[in-house]
C-alpha cells in the first residue's frame, strides 16, 4: 500500500481524494450544529459520527428528531438511507481484496464519496487507493468537523458561506463521468426524476430508494454500451 | 435525542456495509444484475443531487443554492477539476445569498 502511494500516476488521484475529505468535513460542522440543535449532547453527535457514519442518514435522524418526530421515525428514514451502502458494498467487493478484519474495516468506510471515488477510477490499484483514501480522508475529517460543529453549537450558519451548495456540487463531480453512457445517462434522469417527483410524496429518505428503481434500465441487454466504456477513466474525474 | 437511536442506527448502518461488503462479498451475479450495479451511482448520485438542491424537508423549494449547483454543472460539463467544480458551487450560491 505505502508503495502504491508514491506512484507518481496516483498523486492527481491521491490529492482529489483528500480535499474531496476536507470538503465533507466542512459539510460536517453543520452536521454538528444540527445534532445539538436537535438535543444531541456533544458526545451523542460525536459517537453518531464515529459509529454511524453515513451522512445523509445522520442528517435526516437528526433532522426527524428536531422536527417533532418519533425515534421510531428517525430510525425508519435513516436506516433505508443507510440501505443504499450495502449495494455500494457490492460493488466495492470486486475491487478490495484482503481477509475478514480488512473487509470489515473496509465496510464502515463504504460511502458515497469513497464508492465514486473507487468508481470514476479505470485500474484496480489506482481503484483500491481511491477507496481507502477517500474513506480514511472523509472519516478523520467528517469527525473533526462534527466535534467543531457540536462544540460551536448554534453559532454557525453554513448557508452564509454556499456550503450547502458544495455538497451538491461534490455529487455533481462525482456523477459526470458516469454519465458518458447512453445507460448510464438514462439512469441518472430516471433516479433524478423519481426522487424529485417523490419528494412531496414519500416519507423524508424514501424518494433516494425510489431512485434506485432508475438502475433497471440496466435490465435489458444492448450490445452498443460495451462494458468497457461504462468504466469512467480518472482523468475526466480529477 | 436518545442513546437508542444513535446505538440501533449505528448497528443498522454498519449491518447494511457489511451486508454487501463482506457477506455477499464477491459471488458472482448475474450479468443483467451486474449491469444494473454499475448504474447504481449513476441514478442514487442524481437522486442526492435532486434532494439537496431542491428539497427542504418534504417540500420542493428554489434555494439560492440552486444558481450554485448549476453552475457547478456548467463547470463539470466544461471539464473543470473536482475542486473547481466544489468551490465554483459554493461561492455562486453565496453570491446569490448575498445579492
Amino acid at each position: 500500500m505505502m508503495s502504491t502511494l508514491r506512484d507518481p500516476r496516483l498523486r492527481p488521484v491521491i490529492s482529489a481524494c483528500i480535499t474531496l475529505g476536507f470538503a465533507v468535513g466542512v459539510f460536517a460542522i453543520s452536521f454538528g450544529v444540527a445534532a445539538v440543535s436537535a438535543g444531541a449532547s456533544v458526545f451523542q453527535a460525536c459517537a453518531m459520527s464515529l459509529l454511524v457514519f453515513t451522512g445523509a442518514s445522520q442528517f435526516s435522524a437528526v433532522a426527524v428528531i428536531a422536527g417533532g418526530g418519533s425515534i421510531g421515525s428517525a430510525l425508519g428514514g435513516a436506516l433505508l438511507l443507510a440501505a443504499r451502502n450495502g449495494v455500494f458494498g457490492l460493488a466495492n467487493s470486486r475491487r478490495l481484496s484482503g481477509r475478514l478484519p480488512t473487509r470489515l474495516l473496509a465496510a464502515q468506510l463504504t460511502i458515497d464519496e469513497s464508492t465514486a471515488m473507487a468508481a470514476a477510477q479505470d485500474d484496480p490499484v489506482a481503484q483500491r487507493a481511491a477507496f481507502w483514501i477517500t474513506g480514511i480522508s472523509v472519516y478523520v475529517f467528517w469527525n473533526l468537523g462534527t466535534l467543531i460543529g457540536a462544540l460551536a453549537g448554534t453559532a454557525i450558519n453554513p448557508k452564509t458561506f454556499g456550503l450547502d451548495a458544495a455538497i451538491p456540487s461534490a455529487f455533481v463531480a462525482m456523477v459526470w463521468p458516469q454519465l458518458r453512457t447512453a445507460r448510464g445517462r438514462m439512469a441518472a434522469i430516471l433516479g433524478a426524476g423519481i426522487c424529485l417527483a417523490t419528494i412531496p410524496l414519500l416519507p423524508i429518505g424514501l424518494p433516494i430508494l425510489a431512485a434506485s428503481l432508475g438502475i433497471l434500465v440496466g435490465v435489458p441487454r444492448n450490445d452498443v454500451d460495451a462494458v468497457a466504456s461504462e468504466t469512467p477513466t480518472h482523468t475526466d474525474f480529477v | 435525542m436518545t442513546w437508542t437511536l444513535v446505538l440501533v442506527l449505528a448497528a443498522g448502518a454498519y449491518g447494511f456495509k457489511v451486508l454487501g461488503l463482506v457477506v455477499v462479498g464477491d459471488r458472482t451475479l448475474p450479468a443483467a444484475l451486474e449491469r444494473c450495479l454499475l448504474l447504481i451511482p449513476a441514478a442514487l448520485i442524481s437522486a442526492i443531487i435532486m434532494l439537496n438542491t431542491f428539497s427542504s424537508g418534504q417540500h420542493l423549494t428554489i434555494e439560492p443554492r440552486v444558481a450554485g449547483v448549476a453552475a457547478a454543472v456548467v463547470a463539470a460539463w466544461r471539464k473543470a477539476p473536482v475542486i473547481a467544480i466544489i468551490v465554483i458551487g459554493a461561492t455562486v450560491s453565496a453570491l446569490v445569498r448575498l445579492v
